[in-house]
């Protein structure tokens, strides 16, 4: 069905689509709206959800923990503070192998209060385990969403999945949507580790020194499974949805010498500044990156590549940019930190950091001249 | 591109207008965008959203800086926000207002939605619904069609009095 | 009773809704107060309405902080005034929301350790910051963003659980009843230990009332019994002023429903609930103020 959303209703949209049995929630601008329009699906009757509207987002992650550790499915979003609020949660949830699922609305750090887009709140969790995807528009949002579960609940994978969206820039925004009945698209959650009275097992109790490593080697395992299973999700979706992803989504890449790496919405508003610099002659291309756990492999082919970092690690350096220099040590990198706490970065800021590039320096946005 | 900014006030429906006008271009067959530019909710305070309006994919998300129409829902905002930045050259703008607002240089359409909105009784806890009849208003002006104005209200709305407001808007605007 | 004095400490420039009648609280409050004051201020509708960097609307220093931790903070900011002999108030200005959900632990832990503080909560039963969803102090029947259909859970009752920490001094008072509040706050304040005042505030976008209406809501509920005005000093329970008529006849419980966008839709049996609610609370506390429990 063809429609028009904005993100958060598009995420809650797709949550609809899935069925989880189980949905926490709690509010938090500007992730509100996705709870919000849950709840009206369930007042109505359009979903079969238990809705737990908890008093916290650590109870909210928790809450999803024990109804996933039953074998059903659940869902809870948050941002920011929120998404801190419940970090060892996070870890727990990875840790006890739960395919649980949550959009993480990318919204900046306090104090001062900012509700605006950054995505330092997802990175600070780039070591609990989770799966992490970065949308662009309101359809890939929904799709992701969709995907997740699949991903997700797949037995040679069961880790939760977040899925970030900028806060206000695609959460608050309308565009089109096409919503589809995933049908065997997401097949019945099969977790094998679930409870059963009939066979009893201890969950998460002491572990020595000599057993918790082998524990925490499954997480790695599963996330090395992830590519193959992600990449099988995304094949499949195309056939049966005709909508095509990626690890990353490139314009104008193939004969481009100059990159514009990014993740959400500021590789989309890259597009344009792509456009703007081929007419004046420059070979930009843009690369927006999907996939940040697992992190993927990228094509950047000895170019030179303009970072748009919208999250920074204090006395490291901006973290994509940290993410690609890692696993590409002679990366050529000119890294831009801007967009922190909503900072407004237009195509022709984007073009003019291309344009004035320095490549291997750090530029901060709005401080450095 | 087409790109509209509306100025109104927290609890007027100037987010939803935004929405409205999107999904009426969306039914028009056009690409559109809508957004607000707001933190935390404020009844009364000013709030303003955009709208984009494309016959191709629209990829930009950064604020509207240059809009071809500026639509005000609440004149008293005119006081304490310059309502014209970046205004277009050739620029129109579209206040509720019931009488004539004299900008210098600026091509001003006036309507009164309020007494519109009041005349059908369209008032929610005291306060007169100006985002439906706007959309009458919107449509007169050329920018989506009439029954997409229509259909997209009907849409989000169950109320008839929405669509009344909507008719009586476009009726009375004179462009 | 004291004179309230002129001196305004919410300045011109707040943020607040129109007809924000917490902001209306917190003026008496700080006018009790007095300068020498700190707020803390964790997530809610005051971490918005005292304005925009880099302006703040309050005459006195507000220390705002994380959502769950109001209490925690001023825990750490009382001993550290202590430790230093000073006498400055330390007050938390907090929501519903802050208080009764995701801020309970801190606040049962600082009144345990029998924290010298003033913890304000200041009630308009819901999530007002983040767009008014439900909070564990919506009241049954009324319509949020997150309670589309009306809430089935009954209204949390945080004095009872304030009650059970027996601090040396409690309250509830009503932003539509300015005087007490102030009298209030000065008692408190005027309390060594921790002190706790809970203050209805009827919010114009969060239960769905024109901009000029939230103290005839707010005196209503009072005289519906729906509110009532009591302090607790020392386990000594007083019902005070306007409540005290209505404890002898009461308005019915309609005509304060009526008057809210937020309670259409509430059905008969949710009505009824709620009376046998107020009618029990009315009865538990006259017996109280008895002495006969």
């Amino acid at each position: 069905m063809l429609t028009v959303a904005t993100g958060n209703k598009a995420v809650a949209a797709a949550v609809k689509a899935a069925k989880p049995a189980v949905v926490a929630a709690y509010p938090i601008t500007p992730q509100s709206e996705v709870v919000e329009q849950i709840a009206e699906y369930v007042t109505a009757g359009e979903m079969d959800t238990r809705y737990i509207p908890v008093e916290s987002e650590h109870s909210a992650m928790t809450a999803c923990i024990g109804a996933s550790i039953t074998g059903v499915r659940s869902f809870t979003a948050t941002s920011s503070h929120g998404l801190l609020y419940m970090h060892e949660m996070l870890h727990w949830a990875a840790g006890a192998r739960l395919p649980i699922v949550m959009a993480n609305i990318n919204r900046s750090l306090g104090p001062g209060w900012n509700v605006w887009a950054e995505h330092t709140d997802a990175f600070s969790q780039r070591d609990t385990g989770w799966l992490q995807f970065f949308v662009g528009d309101v359809q890939e949002a929904y799709d992701t969403t969709l995907m997740a579960f699949r991903i997700a609940e797949n037995n040679g994978i069961l880790l939760p999945v977040m899925v970030n969206l900028d806060g206000f820039l695609l959460s608050h925004i309308m565009q089109s949507l096409e919503t589809v009945e995933p049908g065997d698209y997401i097949p019945p959650v099969r977790l094998p580790h679930r409870i059963d009275p009939e066979n009893p097992a201890g969950y998460g109790a002491m572990t020595g020194p000599n057993d918790h490593f082998k524990f925490r080697w499954g997480i790695e395992k599963a996330m090395r499974n992830s590519p193959a299973v992600i990449r099988d999700a995304e094949e499949e979706f195309f056939r049966q949805f005709g909508r095509k992803y990626g690890p990353t989504e490139e314009y104008r890449c193939e004969d481009a010498e100059v990159l514009i790496v990014a993740l959400g919405t500021l590789g989309k508003e890259a597009e344009v500044a792509v456009d703007l610099l081929r007419d004046a002659g420059i070979k930009a291309g843009s690369m927006r990156i999907r996939w940040f756990r697992p992190f993927p492999d990228l094509d950047i082919g000895g170019r030179d590549l303009v970072v748009l970092d919208r999250g920074y690690s204090f006395g490291y350096g901006g973290v994509l940019s940290s993410e690609i220099r890692s696993k590409y040590p002679g990366a050529s990198i000119y890294s831009v930190v801007a967009g922190l706490g909503g900072q407004e970065v237009t195509y022709d800021d984007i073009a003019g950091f291309v344009r004035d590039r320095r490549m291997g320096e750090e530029f901060w946005f709005g401080v450095d001249a | 591109m087409y790109e509209i900014r509306i100025h109104s006030r927290g609890g007027q429906g100037g987010v939803t207008a935004a929405r409205l006008i999107a999904m009426a271009a969306f039914l028009d067959k056009k690409h559109a965008t809508a957004a607000p530019f707001y933190g935390a909710e404020r009844r009364g305070a000013p709030v303003v959203s955009f709208v984009r309006i494309d016959d191709h994919t629209i990829k930009i998300y950064s604020q509207i800086r240059s809009p071809d129409l500026i639509v005000v829902l609440d004149a008293s905002i005119m006081d304490a926000v310059d309502v014209l930045q970046g205004m277009k050259p050739g620029g129109r703008v579209l206040i509720n207002s019931p009488h004539p607002v004299d900008l210098p240089g600026v091509e001003a359409l006036t309507i009164d939605l309020t007494g519109i909105a009041l005349s059908v009784d369209l008032v929610v806890a005291g306060s007169p619904i100006l985002n439906t009849p706007v959309l009458g208003a919107i449509a007169k002006m050329g920018i989506i069609t009439h029954e997409s104005a229509l259909a997209a209200i009907r849409d989000m709305f169950a109320d008839e009095r929405n669509v009344k407001a909507a008719e009586a808007a476009y009726e009375e605007l004179t462009v | 009773m004291a004179e309230i004095p002129e001196d305004e400490y919410l300045l011109k420039c707040t943020t607040a809704c129109a007809g924000c009648s917490a902001a209306l609280a917190l003026r008496y409050v700080l006018k009790a107060a007095g300068p020498d004051t700190v707020l803390v201020v964790p997530a809610c509708c005051t971490s918005v309405l005292q304005g925009i960097y880099p302006n703040t609307a309050f005459a006195v220093p507000v220390y705002n902080i994380a959502f769950a931790a109001a209490a925690a903070c001023a825990s750490g900011m009382s001993e550290a005034f202590a430790s230093e002999g000073k006498k400055t108030n330390v007050i938390v200005f907090a929501g519903d929301g802050g208080t009764v959900d995701i801020g309970i632990q801190a606040l049962s832990g600082a009144l345990e350790r029998g924290t010298n503080f003033l913890y304000i909560c200041y009630d308009n039963e819901a999530y007002g910051n983040t767009g008014m969803q439900r909070s564990g102090a919506t009241p049954i029947g009324a319509r949020t963003t997150t309670t589309p259909g009306g809430k089935t859970d009954t209204k949390k009752d945080i004095d009872r659980i304030i009650a059970a920490h027996n601090i040396p001094y409690q309250a509830t008072a009503s932003a539509a009843h300015p005087k007490d509040l102030f009298e209030k706050v000065k008692t408190a304040l005027a309390t060594p230990g921790p002190s706790f005042i809970h203050i209805l505030v009827p919010c114009p976008p969060g239960w769905r009332i024109p901009s000029d209406m939230p103290v005839t809501v707010g005196k209503m509920a009072v005289k519906t019994g729906m509110w009532v005005l009591w302090e607790r000093k020392y386990g000594e329970l007083t019902i005070n002023g306007a409540s005290k008529a209505a404890m002898r006849k009461r308005l019915p419980l309609k005509e304060y429903i009526s008057l809210q966008g937020r309670f259409k839709g509430i059905t008969e049996k949710q009505v009824n609930e709620l009376e046998q609610q107020v009618e029990k609370n009315l009865a538990r506390l006259a017996k109280e103020e008895a002495g006969e429990c």
